[in-house]
């Protein structure tokens, strides 16, 4: 599965499986959070990431 | 003009599939289409060898293949070497473009193969060679080796060969000035008003296709499931030490993150000249989130994160290029028995 924050280009090569990023510049972070905040984040895209693994659907 | 040919275990009078494992067997003279070949192209034209493989074969062992023939083409001084026609067949195709590419490399004389457009081996050397669009159809095996004689005159004879239209090779995606009489302007809103009105008109930005990836199964239970993290974001250890390019990668490296919960800022840099990564270097977990997978695998969400984590730069890049580090990072993926990527992208 692939974390990005440029979907159009995910959606021209065929990505199946897509988990929005939070910026080109930092796909898994946002440096305008406080470091815990920023760090939930992180958690939660991951966890997006393995539910995205574990379905079928086309996301 | 002497002539080598290389054919696959059905084209070279083998057999079918059942004979798809075939080693490689070497002719001194024309076969099956060969013969075709010789008279149009005509003259002095003889194919003095023809190899003949087996599709899995030739797959499977490619390298080995490819130096068997390089050795025996050594010996015997050849003027072109031709491979196909292919049509869709994959791996045929695969060892066409491979021994093609090889031959010309080493030998410097021309060398030429055809094939469908939907053929993998179209789209890995499509670049490299000239590869006369076959289409699908045996039947047009006459017509396919008859434009393969005629570009194949005009390359020995160092004439210039005309657009992919006019010859019938696959695109190469090479740009060539051109004279003509109206402004991009003019030919724009043409184009655009041809489009409008559903009459025919030829792009002249051709959008590269995309053959549809068929989807991976779901993982049962990510509990269990080995993961690996990859990047095309161009994080690499302080100093860049497989020197991966910020531009157009021709490598990528895999790191090892064994033991680390964190991806420490002094440790890496970024490789990267297509987006602002003072954020990355800042904290590379923005980049490769190891911190909160590395959580996962303690609390057990999953059943283990790999011990490297892979990288290259995904920047201006040609497709054949990407293609082939594609490839090869499955075959470290598939080795170090990882169930599961996740590929964070810029």
């Amino acid at each position: 599965m692939q974390i990005t924050s440029a979907l159009p280009i995910a959606k021209m090569v065929g990505s199946n499986r897509v988990v929005l990023g939070t910026g080109i510049v930092h796909v898994t972070g946002d440096a305008k959070l406080a470091p815990a905040d920023e760090k939930e984040l992180r958690r939660k895209l991951v966890q997006q990431a393995l539910d995205a693994l574990q379905s079928d659907k086309r996301q | 003009m002497r002539v080598a040919h290389y054919l696959n275990q059905f084209f070279g009078g083998v057999g079918a599939e059942e004979h798809a494992g075939k080693g490689l067997e070497i002719h001194q003279s024309a076969v099956g289409p060969g013969r075709l070949l010789e008279q149009l192209l005509g003259g002095e034209a003889r194919v003095v060898l023809t190899f003949v493989c087996g599709d899995n074969f030739a797959v499977e062992h490619q390298d080995e293949l490819t130096a068997a023939v390089l050795e025996k083409l050594s010996s015997h001084s050849v003027d072109l070497f031709v491979a196909g026609p292919c049509f869709d067949a994959g791996r045929y195709g695969m060892a066409a473009g491979a021994l093609c590419h090889a031959v010309q490399a080493k030998f410097n004389i021309p060398a030429i193969a055809a094939m469908s457009e939907e053929n993998p081996g179209g789209d890995l050397y499509r670049d490299a060679l000239y590869i006369i669009d076959s289409g699908t159809s045996t039947a047009k095996m006459r017509d396919v080796l008859s434009k393969m004689a005629k570009l194949t005159q005009k390359l020995i004879a160092n004439e210039p060969i005309g657009s992919p239209a006019e010859e019938g090779y696959l695109r190469r995606g090479w740009l060539r000035d051109q004279l003509v009489e109206k402004t991009a302007a003019t030919r724009l809103v043409d184009m655009l008003m041809a489009k409008m009105t559903g009459a025919p008109f030829e792009s002249e930005m051709p959008a590269t296709a995309f053959a549809p990836v068929p989807m991976p199964a779901a993982i049962n239970d990510i509990s269990k499931a080995k993961v690996m993290l990859i990047t095309d974001g161009g994080l690499v250890p302080r100093g860049n030490p497989d020197r991966i390019e910020g531009t157009a990668a021709t490598r990528w490296g895999s790191y090892s993150i064994a033991g680390r919960d964190d991806l420490r800022a002094e440790d890496y840099e970024v490789s990267h000249g297509g987006y602002d990564t003072r954020f990355v270097q800042e904290d590379p977990d923005r980049l490769v989130p190891l911190d909160a997978l590395r959580e996962m695998e303690k609390n057990g969400v999953i059943g283990k994160l790999a011990d490297e984590f892979i990288s290259t730069c995904g920047r201006s890049n040609p497709l054949s290029n990407t293609r082939r580090l594609g490839r090869e990072m499955a075959e470290k993926i598939k080795q170090d028995g990882v169930d599961a990527v996740i590929l964070t992208s810029t």
